[in-house]
């Protein structure tokens, strides 16, 4: 078969089985949009910023587990792409990003929409590649789909001169079946001698904490993750990445970790003597200040990357490999070991675990004349059953979402946890419900960061995405405002916005709902309303109490036994140490 | 503490500003660096300098590994190694210092390798520290230039860092 090099990259995408490719056309990539145009397997998205294309291809990904799939033209297109590309890199999220550049032959002349994207993105890939002739394409592509999807996942750009895909120049194609790279060979099993000495630590454990992370999720190990939480009656905490991976409903789960994880959870991991890490990579959102975190632990860590090994945090079992291969191993050995664990050490261990949960930290003042952020996302998550997909931009709205909708599956709680991107809630929804058509799909944010990506109301409309847009609007960047009032004496520098714009009439404007609901009663009734449009994109504009903040809270520079919890309901300037 | 790490990685376009960008993004300190393509031609080596503790040095092996154009590498400091940088010093040579600086080179076993009236090009080639000493004896106001290589080296004995 004779193709062009432009029919050959929409080749590669249909042999490599993709659904959906997230773009914007331009100079340098039109002979691909023309190869586009011919055929209908790989339905193009067309955003309205390079940046959402990106976002939406990579929750995509952590909706379905599939490579998310982007197409941007050089220089801006390229440039507004990287923000995504980075946020998918910091999450390790799988994703292709094919972006055009300008000829070969005036490469390096700082030409018209030129830059150097291979250079500008070499820091926030795991590899990228420039193809220098169109009989490399085939090959490049499988070996990006294989970089980006095999090992620890994350972001692969290709990046395409316009010539290469000439359509008057016609090479034979071949979609290659397998690719190898000599300097490329991701970890599979663990180390049987290691897992043997992890499972002994395990068992005879007296406080013993599992501490699991957004890599069970990617690593498909939610089954076994469960397994072995349940067949040791161990605690487990979730990271921010990590929820969902464990059902967060049950009684073993205590709840998220870190700067704004639950009393019970920081408190387990301060006093633990064994921490099973697994899929983690101990960011400092987790630890806290890194001298005092578990100090009297020994950990062990599972993970598919060995420099997530005692980069931040020493550890005394690594285990290298992929972590559903690696709970398999152990949970044969757990099950073969002759050592069970003490039924009595374990039950002392959760009556203290049971004293900590009676602080309530996540409580909040319910009888407030305003609405409360987190009644709003208690609403969300009774009406949705706990079985949406929620998407989520950043700040205490991300927090908020995190704590209040329990998530009992994995790929359900979508955010940008590693690099904390706003604007990326809104374009993420239109992603998942793509990946998700049938499914609840809600992007909980607030009025700053859904500011951020609000063009892509528009591509919600040409898509029918209906999606429910959660606005928590406290007229406030909220966490910035929070830690001013807690570090800078309330001076909210810059923190504030007052021309907010009428989000009813935007959403309308662009052709969808908008509600405005501005007392607590109303929250319910307006949610239902909301999901009742089953074929509408619903703008849900909650003008929340503009005082309320994120508890409990690890203040920055300090450890896990040094929470800042609320002292009573209502009263969140009040603090003390517990 | 200092540490020699040897690269095997993949001749292309852009594997140098790979390693040369993972330091700086990540804060490491490269003391040299030095690059050219091996026997296999589709092959380069790689001998870079660098200083930092344990857990850095630690570091940066693994991100270096976790590049997908590096094939393998090894830190030398770690075993028995041999190292040799090649140095060339340019020096101004006026009538009574012209026979004294011959006879620092031959001692330091340097070759002379370009001379006019008033100048001669000096090629050595030893250990830094060799180098460094040879640079110290000479008068600091006869030194024109010097251009170092950075240090290569490679273990002793039969082992080898190969594919």
């Amino acid at each position: 078969m004779e193709l062009s090099g432009g029919q050959i990259v929409v080749q590669c995408l249909k042999d490599e089985g993709v659904e959906y490719l997230f773009g914007y056309p331009g100079g340098a990539v039109l002979h691909l949009y023309d190869a586009i145009f011919h055929q209908d397997d790989v339905k193009h998205i067309l955003v309205r910023h390079e940046q959402a294309a990106t976002h939406a291809a990579d929750a995509y990904a952590r909706a379905t587990g599939k490579p998310g799939v982007v197409l941007v033209t050089s220089g801006p297109g390229a440039t507004n792409a990287v923000t995504g590309i980075a946020t998918a890199y910091m999450d390790s999220i799988p994703m292709v990003v094919i972006s055009g550049q300008v000829p070969t032959a005036v490469i390096g002349s700082d030409a018209f929409q030129e830059v150097d994207m291979v250079g500008i993105t070499r820091p926030c890939v795991k590899h990228n590649f420039l193809v220098k002739d169109v009989n490399d394409i085939a090959e490049t592509m499988k070996k990006a789909f294989y970089v980006a999807t095999t090992g620890r996942p994350g972001p692969v750009v290709v990046d395409i001169p316009k010539d290469i895909t000439d359509p008057n120049i016609k090479v034979a194609y071949k979609y290659p079946k397998k690719v190898k790279i000599r300097s490329y060979n991701p970890a599979t099993k663990g180390h049987p001698g290691q897992i043997k000495k992890a499972v002994d630590l395990l068992l005879h454990a007296h406080r013993p904490v599992i501490y699991s992370g957004g890599g069970v999720v990617l690593g498909n190990a939610s089954d076994e993750l469960t397994e072995l939480t349940r067949l040791l009656n161990y605690p487990i905490t979730n990271t921010l990445m990590g929820l969902g991976a464990y059902p967060a409903t049950d009684k073993q789960f205590v709840g998220m970790l870190g700067m704004h994880g639950t009393y019970e959870a920081n408190l387990a991991m301060h006093e633990s003597d064994v921490i099973l890490a697994i899929g983690v990579r101990f960011d400092d959102r987790v630890t806290g200040k890194l001298a005092e975190f578990c100090p009297h632990a020994k950990i062990i860590h599972i993970d598919i990357d060995p420099a997530s090994i005692s980069k931040t945090v020493k550890v005394d079992i690594p285990i290298v490999g992929e972590v559903k291969l690696v709970l398999n191993q152990m949970l044969s050995e757990i099950k073969a070991h002759k050592k069970k664990p003490s039924k009595k050490t374990l039950a002392a261990w959760w009556s203290q675990i049971e004293q900590w949960r009676t602080a309530n930290c996540l409580e909040f003042d319910r009888n407030s004349d305003q609405i409360k952020p987190q009644a709003v996302v208690e609403e969300l998550y009774k009406i949705t059953k706990g079985e949406a997909y929620i998407t989520s931009d950043v700040g205490q709205h991300q927090m908020f979402a995190a704590q209040f909708y329990h998530f009992d599956k994995p790929r359900r709680w979508i955010n940008s946890g590693g690099l904390g991107t706003m604007g990326f809630g809104l374009p993420a929804a239109i992603g998942a419900k793509l990946a998700h058509p049938d499914a609840d799909v809600a992007c909980i944010t607030g009025e700053a960061s859904i500011q951020m990506c609000i063009q892509e109301l528009a591509t919600a409309l040409q898509y029918n995405t209906p999606v429910k847009i959660i606005n928590l609007n406290n007229r406030y960047m909220g966490m910035v405002r929070q830690w001013q009032e807690f570090s800078y004496e309330s001076r909210y520098s810059q923190s504030y916005m007052d021309t907010i714009p009428d989000f009813v009439a935007l959403a309308e404007a662009y052709g969808h709902v908008g509600i405005r609901v501005e007392k607590p009663e109303d929250v319910r009734p307006a949610l239902e309303k909301a999901f009742a449009l089953k074929d509408r994109t619903v703008f849900i504009d909650f003008i929340t109490d503009r005082t309320e903040n994120v508890y409990p809270m690890i203040e920055s520079g300090k450890g896990h036994q040094e929470m800042t919890l609320r002292v009573a309901p209502g009263t969140p300037m009040n603090r003390e140490l517990a | 503490m200092r540490h020699i790490i040897s690269i095997l990685i993949e001749n292309e376009a852009g594997a140098l500003s790979r390693v040369a960008g993972l330091f700086s993004a990540r804060g490491y300190n490269i003391e040299s660096l030095t690059v050219a393509p091996t026997e296999d031609s589709t092959l380069s080596r790689m001998t870079l300098v660098t200083r930092g503790s344990e857990d850095i040095i630690e570091q940066i092996t693994k991100q270096l590994n976790k590049l997908i154009d590096v094939v393998k590498l090894i830190d030398l400091a770690e075993a028995s190694h041999v190292e040799r940088e090649l140095m060339l010093v340019k020096v101004k040579t006026s009538g009574e210092t012209r026979e004294e600086i011959k006879r620092l080179s031959d001692i330091f076993r340097g070759k002379i390798i370009d001379v006019t009236d008033n100048s001669y090009v000096i090629e050595m080639t030893g250990a830094s520290d060799k180098l460094d000493a040879f640079v110290n004896a000479l008068d600091e106001s006869n030194i024109i230039e010097t251009v170092r290589s950075g240090p290569t080296s490679m273990s002793r004995g039969e082992n080898g860092l190969h594919l």
